[in-house]
């Protein structure tokens, strides 16, 4: 599987995610700079890394989502290319309009730094299918803006057509029907506030994270 | 030319910030406040010519997120 981590000014996240990727398909990812208006030929995956791009100023992930690179990135997502967002790079696929919706500041106003208990609502998803569905699994967040809005209309809509893929199993930023990560209607592009990449070992906390990536692994290869 | 953007919240959106302050200032003994709300201002100084439209656009492009946010345009 090859795939592509997008590196915005401010991302700190991107090296994990790219140890996680190398770890679980075994090739090295790229790591793409944002200014790159052009992506590598073949690629499975791109992801954007969490982190604070362009400081957070203005809007978390809004100009990062202006990048050069995201023509690309939004173009590749709609040919179908798998595309996963974590934390920024959530907020820079809602800001980049290719998943409905926004992150807000935090219901509590904390910086929320901890492992959390997520519910796995979709498996049927590539990068959900080596959960099983209704699986409780633990995860760690560390974001300001993770309070996931969007109208009524958006929200019915995206429980509707199960693309809500994970939900908090407890309280954590206020997001709306506890929504931690969804799918757009093509089910190729991922955003979750959470940090999946940060727990793939056993041996450094643990692995809940990891079968995100090999389901990957498996439907693309 | 000079141009003030002043972006805020859409009515209903939760605005955490402004609650925040406005226990802040609960707290410093002001009374008669009733609700408060934060947004930002942009400041932009502009070749002599820009139209309305054109400020808009840079609103509708970037400066504001449609999905949660409102704005107001004003020149100088």
């Amino acid at each position: 599987m090859k795939s592509a981590v997008v590196v915005f000014p401010g991302s700190n996240c991107d090296r994990d995610l790219a140890v996680a990727l190398r770890d679980v398909t075994g090739v090295e990812p790229v790591m793409v700079w944002h200014r790159d208006s052009e992506l590598p030929e073949g690629l499975d995956l791109i992801a954007l890394p969490g982190g604070f791009s362009y400081g957070d100023y203005l809007r978390s992930g809004a100009m990062s989502a202006r990048s050069p690179v995201m023509r690309a990135v939004v173009d590749a997502a709609q040919q179908g290319r798998a595309v996963l967002g974590v934390c920024n790079g959530f907020q820079v696929l809602t800001e980049a309009g290719l998943l409905p919706g926004a992150l807000m500041r935090n219901a509590g106003l904390d910086f929320v730094c901890r492992d959390v208990a997520l519910t796995v609502a979709n498996a049927q998803t590539p990068f959900t299918a080596h959960y099983d569905a209704g699986e409780q699994i633990r995860i760690p967040v560390a974001h300001h803006d993770g309070n996931y809005t969007a109208d009524d209309a958006t929200l019915d809509r995206l429980e509707g057509e199960g693309r809500i893929v994970f939900r908090y199993a407890e309280a954590v930023n206020g997001s709306a029907r506890d929504i931690a990560g969804i799918v757009n209607d093509s089910g190729n592009v991922l955003g979750l506030m959470p940090h999946p990449e940060r727990l793939i070992d056993d041996a450094l906390g643990g692995s809940d994270g990891r079968r995100l990536f090999e389901g990957l692994v498996a439907a693309l290869g | 030319m000079k141009a003030r953007v002043t972006v805020t919240l859409k009515p209903g959106v939760l605005d955490p910030q402004g609650r925040a302050i406005h226990a802040a200032l609960d707290g410093l003994g002001f009374a008669g406040i009733d609700a408060v709300r934060q947004g930002k201002l942009i400041e932009l100084d502009l070749a002599d010519g820009t139209s309305e439209a054109q400020v808009d656009a840079m609103c509708r492009a970037l400066l504001a997120n449609p999905v949660i946010e409102t704005y107001r345009i004003e020149f100088a």
